[in-house]
């Protein structure tokens, strides 16, 4: 087990690696932010100072060099827009995204399994179908016009929720976190369902699909010819089997939940990581767009490992190095 | 004559597919007595599972029973309820399928497959249930019984699959167990194991059994009696030395000719001409009229299951010893 944590985090260190290039590849082509960043009424004086204060007068590969230098030391360089350090500005954001997330996987969590699982072992009925034929609209819809379609109906129309923001929060571990007030759940809930539609589609889809298979398999009509109750065969005999493709396909989408929830968090106006994202992007700041991937990088890398110890525990057929085999 | 264990009376399982409609099991009557052994013989397709299947209402959709009785013990088991069938299943009817790598749920524990079995018919502890799994599994034969419950399915081999599956089937000392051709996936010497176990561990409790199986060679080892399915009807039902010795019925009489001997060395083996027929359109009359070579013009109307007695009979106007009567084609 310690060897097979060891190897991936080796793996994922290959990864963080890459993916700095890139991204410090990436952010030289989308343009030069001085452009952006000083009034256009500057000389060229005072262009110039700013440009060797930002350290944009250096060669790319210095400029890189630079940047790894700190990065080692933990600092991702300094926001050129709010002149604090990029990471931190990341970080601050984080728990609002990080919140927004999670209850989005929950919600698709605890809607999909049930009604995937209904879908599947009644693939004919007319419940089933309907489950179908709602998560193909799930799929398909635009998230941000269904957000805006939820603000139009719960917010401006019927007035029972707000329409952005984070509402009240409450300190927790030194964060701030709206689930903890009544308030900030009220503006919680719209963006979490509107966040959760796609990846609820998606796990109605993978459990249906799996218990279909699952129930014809030989094991299900064993367990039915030993006389257990249909809520033991469900409940224990085909969830457990059909727990694994969900695992896998939630823990990738957790990571894009977190990453990509740029979206939602437009539309709702939720002070999370993807809306400083789409700012710094619109303003050319670079320190806080790197600092951003890479902060997404290293949750990927994490999420994926937890889900590879989940699966160990969920399939005793996958032995992570050790053990008896 | 006293009550029989099981008596299947006329029953019909009949699957509504797209296609039309497929008359997998159609009218098959079998009776057993207590601690009898009964071997379900035939060709894939000829319907044995899904009897077997239908006795316990174990059919999947589109399968249904559409007629017939299944009586036990004097209750018709095709009417009874869902609630009752589970009371039924794995405490006084149990089964054991064929392919062992998949009648075992591959996420959960043996230990917990078997426990959930034992408490599904007795209100007792995990221990007592622990305890008794524990004694069903080195009733079959297997070491180290405490270690192997802890195990899961994939760090057993095929024969041991086999047995723990046996064990489970035997932890309630059922009256009947239907196993659907559970050595097929085996290798022969664990086969020959199996048979010997199973046999065994029946006459010791008095349980009956069914054993499906398209192998003529494992029946005459095991069983006492014998009935012969072809396209879901019972051609020929008899004792195991009636049927081996002499088959009325010559698709029995095929069966049997087609098994390697050592008698007939060096003689070509013969097979059966022609290949089951698809029982989505079965001709009118005999099913094996296609591929019978006593065919007359008789055989255009589906025979009567007729002969000595009620338990030695065929399916068949020409029958095998009898000479061909009339319009021999």
């Amino acid at each position: 087990m310690l060897v097979f944590i060891l190897r991936r985090l080796a793996q994922s260190a290959v990864v963080v690696v890459a993916m700095s290039v890139l991204v410090f590849a990436g952010i030289f082509a989308i343009g030069n932010p001085i452009d952006v960043l000083i009034s256009p009424e500057a000389d060229e004086i005072e262009r110039a100072a700013a440009i060797a204060r930002l350290g944009l007068d250096r060669p790319m590969h210095e400029q890189f060099m630079r940047f790894v230098d700190g990065a080692l030391g933990g600092d991702l360089g300094t926001s050129f827009v709010h002149g604090v350090p990029a990471l931190g500005l990341v970080l601050q954001r984080f728990p609002a995204t990080l919140e927004l997330a999670l209850c989005a996987m929950l919600v698709a969590v605890v809607l999909g399994i049930p009604l995937g699982l209904w879908a599947g072992l009644k693939p004919d009925s007319m419940a089933g179908r309907v489950i179908m034929t709602g998560s193909i609209l799930g799929f398909s819809l635009p998230t941000f016009w269904v957000g805006m379609m939820l603000i139009m109906a719960f917010a401006v129309t019927l007035g029972w929720l707000p329409a952005g923001g984070r509402g009240e929060t409450a300190s927790l571990f030194g964060v701030q976190w709206s689930v903890l007030t009544a308030d900030g759940l009220a503006h919680l809930i719209l963006p979490a369902v509107n966040l959760a539609l796609f990846k609820l589609s998606l796990v109605i889809r993978l459990a249906r699909a799996g218990t279909r298979e699952v129930a014809l398999q030989d094991y299900v009509k064993f367990a039915r010819a030993k006389g257990l109750a249909p809520a033991r065969i469900v409940g224990v005999h085909i969830l457990k089997n059909i727990m694994i493709p969900v695992v896998t396909v939630l823990g990738l989408e957790l990571g894009s939940v977190i990453a990509f929830s740029v979206v939602t968090e437009s539309v709702f106006a939720w002070p999370g990581m993807g809306k400083l994202l789409i700012d710094s992007i619109l303003q050319l700041d670079r320190p806080v767009v790197i600092a951003y991937l890479l902060v997404t990088v290293l949750l990927f890398v994490v999420i994926n490992l937890i889900v590879d110890l989940v699966y160990s525990l969920l399939d005793p057929r996958i032995r992570l190095g050790g053990g008896r085999a | 004559m006293t009550e029989p264990l099981l008596r299947v009376d006329g029953l019909r399982t009949h699957f509504l597919t797209r296609a039309g409609t497929v008359k997998a099991v159609d009218g098959v009557s079998l009776h057993l007595a207590r601690g009898e052994i009964l071997g379900l013989v035939g060709e894939s397709g000829s319907g044995k599972s899904v009897t077997g299947q239908s006795i316990l209402g174990l059919v999947d959709p589109p399968g249904r029973v559409v007629g017939g009785r299944v009586l036990f013990k004097g209750e018709d088991l095709v009417t009874a309820g869902e609630k009752r069938l589970r009371a039924i299943r794995g405490r006084r009817i149990a089964m054991i399928f064929q392919d062992p790598m998949m009648t075992l749920n591959p996420v959960l524990s043996i230990g917990t497959q078997m426990v959930e079995a034992v408490q599904a018919h007795e209100k007792v502890s995990r221990a007592e249930a622990w305890e008794r799994s524990r004694r069903a599994l080195a009733r079959v034969g297997i070491a180290s019984p405490d270690e192997r419950l802890a195990a899961y399915p994939h760090q057993f081999s095929g024969g041991m699959r086999q047995r723990v599956a046996i064990a489970i089937a035997l932890l309630h000392s059922p009256d009947l167990i239907i196993a659907d051709e559970p050595t097929t996936a085996l290798d022969v010497t664990i086969q020959a194991q199996i048979l010997f176990e199973v046999q065994t561990l029946c006459r010791e409790t008095g349980t009956a059994l069914i054993w499906v199986t398209h192998d003529l060679a494992v029946v005459s080892a095991l069983a006492d009696r014998v009935a012969v399915m072809y396209a879901g009807r019972v051609v020929e039902t008899g004792t195991v030395a009636e049927i081996i010795g002499s088959p009325r019925h010559p698709y029995t009489r095929g069966l049997l000719e087609s098994v390697p001997s050592r008698n007939r060395r060096g003689v070509p083996l013969r097979s059966i001409p022609g290949m089951t027929p698809s029982i989505l359109d079965l001709p009118e009359g005999c099913a094996f009229r296609p591929r019978c070579d006593r065919t007359t013009g008789a055989c255009a109307v589906m025979p009567e299951l007729a002969g000595e007695r009620g338990d030695r009979a065929w399916r068949c106007w020409n029958p095998v010893g009898a000479e061909v009567r009339g319009d021999a084609a």
